[in-house]
């Protein structure tokens, strides 16, 4: 006891002695602090500022290490646009990503619905079953799925793209937590009303979980935009690449010159850059919202 | 480095009405499907092709689809088999015997394509497609290797084009640069058995130095020799003595059309990409003899075979089809439109052809070419890959990775030709 | 379709409403949860459960896609197991895993309690940290993969050259290659971590702190007996969730190294690239399934580990 209370006298002691000198000093810290951890953003965001640098330059300047182009010029991007490809690439990855993110939001928060709210014999199964497919990398079923895609003649098609992805586990997960916060009361006002349970479901209890629902998409929409390995076997012809496959067919097509591949990764990349920048408090927000309950 | 486009049209039009003469038998429309993989210009050439023939037989329909190159091996080999897939289709030539083991495909009539006339007409590689007497596949066009060169380099640093491998590593040496910290900024030979060097190591450079890189109809390694050892440390030599770097601006051909080497090995495919290359003036040449004069060259093709679904009409339509794609019309304009050489001899050998700057050290390269019979490609390409890997990255004795490198090799011959 | 309704489907309607309306309350919801739940579980059922029970068939097979599919029992496994190739991919699969994993940790902790602690520019500097959390791996793939080349075009090479120091080789060697592939999964990776960090310790209550601070602890002892102990949580998630991401590292590799798959000579080369060249370049389906088997499990005894480690908190 008596120790403690003679560090506390030292401590306060201390600090009455260095009340001048200690702001000061703090001030300094905190400014190394910010300087430090600004640098570091800095060269974080270094790579797709070279990136997007080197996409709008010439050739002749494309080996410099200066960050701002000397002759600025969106040649390289009307160059990759013109030959078509890279729109219909474009065109594939957004309306894949839009259907399938849709399509998830719908039956995930659906399914999550049912699980909370519903008491039934055979719940506890059904959600054990869904959430254990969280444990089966996607990796062990591309060469079934290649085999059903023959078999079906999906290989080659949007649906083929698709089809893997329109249900998640982890949406069901997520979205089955976040209706724990709807008070059953609600629920049952509206079953007094005379709602039907899918009206229940769709007019009172999803309108109450919308931040969840846009964390979920956000999650989602990015996981399609981004997929590779998937598209990349399922998909042959190349009118129906998504950006990713096509970026990398692009980029190793022998002819091509680095301009011209860091332009069609700014292409790649940008969309989902502008859409952070603009949305940016909401999808950190709902990042933390899907990690931290996911 | 235009060439005239010179059409064939005419030539073409008057030999495809003979050819719809004897096929206009049958009235009735048929339609066959014609598959290839996606290479803008083969697409094109083909097209001008259908429409020609469509033109000479009106009732016939011919419908081309085409696939990535990367998945056109995954596609035949599903669509032939479940029958859903083409009448006519193009094989690369070493996926042959995969398709007549499975009865994918079917014999040429040998009354139109008799192997008397394929081995008379056609550059003798070809003969690799003939089975017990009845060819099964042949070839619109074939490709070779050659050497191109960076003429402004060249004449800055003042050198000859070579015509040995001696003066090609002391062209090469000449027109090496380096920046003040020794790094390579500009290299003489581009190297990378990734690109086109396993070729030129396989069927060139092993032959040169008196080798005979495989036995028994190519089931045999037969690389781990002196010969074989004499031409690894020919291709390693060149970077020990600092006129290559492997891996240079990532790709071989990437730095020669970034005009940062001066010589470079590829095929003739490559010529439509380099015409498009804005300022870069470029020759090209046979690949270097030995000092000797010993020759030898590589070369590949993909080939037209008709599958087993085709039957009846369409098998007739398919024939008149082959007929026309393998006729010397055909060929030149897919030597005008793709770039790739004639498959037949009196076409290759006109003394147009034969004696074009771009083309014709490619079509003379033909007459000592040899075609490798590969079980499997990507999986014998990477065995040299790792050969030189080993040495490079590894430090390991050139003769040690050369034995390991027969070795693999060997496997993976054993186990395609074993069952 | 029920425009022309027969007598004999009315009188069924009506006597299937009039089911419907004889149940208990009870029953109709469940029916109702049966027919929400029926589509998803034909779902999890055809495209989960079934094609994971074929997988593990197809690894007792041999099918080259172009026969029929025959009976091995174990060949395959025995097949992988003497391969030494599988060995050099099983361990920088690890490598993946263990380079990746404490190192994102660590970085990702750093910055989150900076940052937490800097209030001028909060959001900018967050934004700078997750910006690349936002972008395609393939993208950066290429991106870096220019980074990485020689003089003359490399961007870190050049760089190098211009102090005169002579250049490194990134992506062909043996020993360089798999930390250059790493860097930028893990670069992409560190946002996340950070904003998932930031939300952890601002969920640990302040009280503690302000015990603390009147015991006059220092600095150190705050981080190593408040802070971590009671992030616990948030980094075994972290750690779960980045293991699983690095022990299916391929984007990255494949399109870095595309030219030579995985190389030099296999020293980048990951399970699930190892996967897709023998499916889909082999047309070996029976050897892949049997390696896609191999790392389900490897998953699922790292995850079940780590699981465990969460629970006895």
């Amino acid at each position: 006891m008596a120790a403690t209370d003679d560090l506390a006298i030292r401590a306060s002691s201390d600090s009455l002695l260095k009340a001048e000198a200690r702001p000061r000093k703090r001030n300094m810290a905190q400014f190394i602090r910010w300087a430090l951890l600004f640098g570091g953003g800095i060269l974080m965001v270094m790579p797709l500022a070279y990136m997007i640098s080197t996409s709008m330059k010439w050739p002749w300047e494309v080996y410099n290490l200066g960050l701002i182009p000397e002759e600025p010029t969106l040649e390289n991007y009307t160059y990759v646009l013109e030959d078509g490809r890279f729109f219909g690439w474009f065109l594939n990855s957004l309306i894949i990503a839009t259907i399938t993110t849709l399509s998830a939001l719908f039956f995930d928060s659906l399914v999550g619905y049912v699980l909370c709210k519903f008491k039934f014999r055979g719940r506890y199964i059904v959600f054990i079953a869904i959430l254990s497919t969280l444990m089966i990398p996607t990796e062990m079923l591309v060469i079934p799925w290649y085999m059903m895609s023959q078999q079906l003649g999906w290989l080659d098609s949007y649906w083929g793209i698709m089809f893997p992805g329109l249900m998640t586990a982890f949406g069901v997960f997520l979205m089955k937590q976040f209706f724990e916060t709807v008070p059953d009361d609600f629920l049952e006002a509206a079953r007094i009303d005379g709602l039907n349970e899918f009206q229940i479901w769709w007019q009172v209890a999803m309108p109450m979980v919308r931040p969840a629902l846009a964390a979920l998409a956000i999650f989602i929409f990015l996981g399609n935009w981004t997929a590779f390995l998937w598209p990349l076997i399922v998909t042959t012809s190349s009118d129906l690449y998504t950006l990713p496959v096509g970026l990398s067919s692009f980029g190793d097509e022998a002819d091509v010159a680095w301009e011209l591949i860091m332009t069609g990764a700014a292409i790649s990349t940008l969309p989902t850059l502008i859409f952070f920048l603009i949305f940016q408090r909401f999808i950190i927000r709902g990042v933390v919202m899907a990690g931290l309950k996911g | 480095m235009h060439r005239p486009f010179r059409t064939a049209l005419a030539a073409l039009a008057t030999s495809a009405a003979a050819l719809s003469a004897a096929g206009s038998a049958s009235a009735q429309e048929v339609t066959i499907e014609y598959w290839q993989y996606f290479f803008e210009a083969r697409v094109n050439a083909m097209e001008e092709l259908i429409a020609g023939f469509e033109a000479a037989n009106p009732n016939i329909n011919v419908e081309m689809t085409h696939f990535p190159y990367a998945d056109y091996r995954t596609r035949t080999a599903v669509a032939v088999p479940s029958g859903e897939g083409p009448d006519v289709v193009q094989l690369f030539y070493g996926w042959l015997n995969d398709y007549i083991d499975e009865g994918l495909i079917q014999p040429l009539p040998t009354d139109t394509f008799s192997p008397e006339m394929v081995e008379a007409e056609f550059f003798p590689m070809v003969g690799a497609m003939e089975r017990d007497g009845a060819y099964y596949a042949l070839p619109t066009a074939v490709r070779s290797l050659a050497l191109f060169y960076n003429e402004r380099i060249l004449e800055g640093a003042g050198v000859e084009v070579p015509t040995t491998l001696d003066e090609l590593v002391a062209a090469a040496e000449a027109t090496t640069e380096r920046d003040g910290a020794g790094n390579i900024t500009q290299v003489g030979l581009t190297t990378g058995m990734t690109a086109q060097d396993h070729h030129w190591f396989r069927e060139v450079l092993i032959r040169q130095m008196g080798g005979e890189p495989y036995l028994d109809d190519y089931r045999t390694v037969n690389y781990d020799t002196e010969e074989g050892r004499a031409a690894l440390d020919f291709y390693l030599g060149l970077e020990e003595q600092g006129v290559t770097q492997s891996g240079f601006m990532d790709e071989p051909q990437a730095a020669f059309r970034g005009g940062r080497a001066a010589f470079h090995i590829d095929g003739s495919f490559r010529i439509g990409a380099l015409n498009g290359e804005r300022g870069l003036q470029w020759g090209v040449t046979e690949l270097p003899a030995t000092n000797d004069g010993t020759q030898s060259n590589y070369s590949s093709y993909w080939v037209n075979a008709i599958t087993s679904s085709a039957e009846g009409p369409e098998y007739d339509a398919a024939v008149l089809f082959m007929e026309y794609i393998t006729s010397p019309e055909a060929m030149q304009i897919w030597l005008d439109t793709v770039g790739e050489l004639p498959a037949r001899v009196e076409v290759g050998m006109t003394e147009e052809n034969a004696n074009d700057e771009v083309f014709g050290p490619f079509i003379r390269g033909l007459e000592y070419a040899n075609t490798t019979f590969f079980a499997d490609e990507s999986a014998q390409r990477q065995v040299l890959v790792d050969m030189i890997e080993r040495v490079q990255l590894q430090d390991m004795d050139p003769g040690e990775s050369l034995s390991i490198a027969a070795e693999a090799e060997q496997t993976i011959l054993d186990d395609y030709f074993g069952e | 379709m029920a425009s022309i309704s027969s007598p004999d489907t009315a009188r069924q309607n009506t006597a299937r409403r009039g089911l419907y309306a004889r149940l208990s309350i009870g029953q109709k919801r469940t029916l109702w949860a049966w027919t929400f739940l029926a589509v998803p579980i034909l779902f999890y059922v055809v495209i989960r459960f079934y094609p994971t029970g074929n997988a593990m068939v197809l690894s007792l097979q041999e099918w080259n896609l172009l026969g029929d599919r025959s009976w091995v029992g174990l060949e395959n496994y025995r097949t992988l197991f003497s391969d030494p190739v599988f060995w050099q991919v099983f361990r920088n699969t690890f490598v993946y895993l263990l380079l990746g994993t404490p190192i994102s940790l660590v970085i990702s902790f750093i910055i989150a309690y900076h940052l937490d602690k800097v209030r001028f520019m909060h959001g900018t500097i967050r934004a700078l940290y997750f910006v690349p959390f936002m972008t395609s791996a393939v993208a950066m793939a290429w991106v870096w993969r220019w980074f990485y080349q020689d003089v003359p075009i490399g961007l870190f090479n050049n760089w190098l050259a211009t102090f005169g120091i002579s250049q490194i080789d990134f992506l062909d060697s043996t020993t360089n290659a798999l930390p250059s592939i790493l860097a930028p999964a893990i670069w992409a990776g560190l946002g996340f971590q950070i904003i998932i960090f930031m939300a952890g310790l601002r969920a640990i209550p302040r009280t503690f702190y302000e015990a603390a601070e009147i015991d006059g602890v220092s600095t150190w002892t705050v981080l190593w007996e408040i802070t971590l102990p009671l992030l616990r949580p948030t980094i075994v998630f972290i750690v779960v969730l980045s293991s699983i991401g690095f022990l299916r590292i391929f984007d990255h590799v494949f399109n870095m190294t595309t030219a030579n798959p995985g190389g030099p000579l296999n020293s980048t080369k990951p399970l699930v690239l190892m996967i897709y060249q023998t499916a889909f370049s082999s047309f070996d389906m029976g050897y892949a399934a049997a390696q896609t088997v191999v790392l389900f499990t490897i998953l699922l005894i790292v995850s079940l580990i780590q699981l465990r480690l969460l629970r006895d908190r």
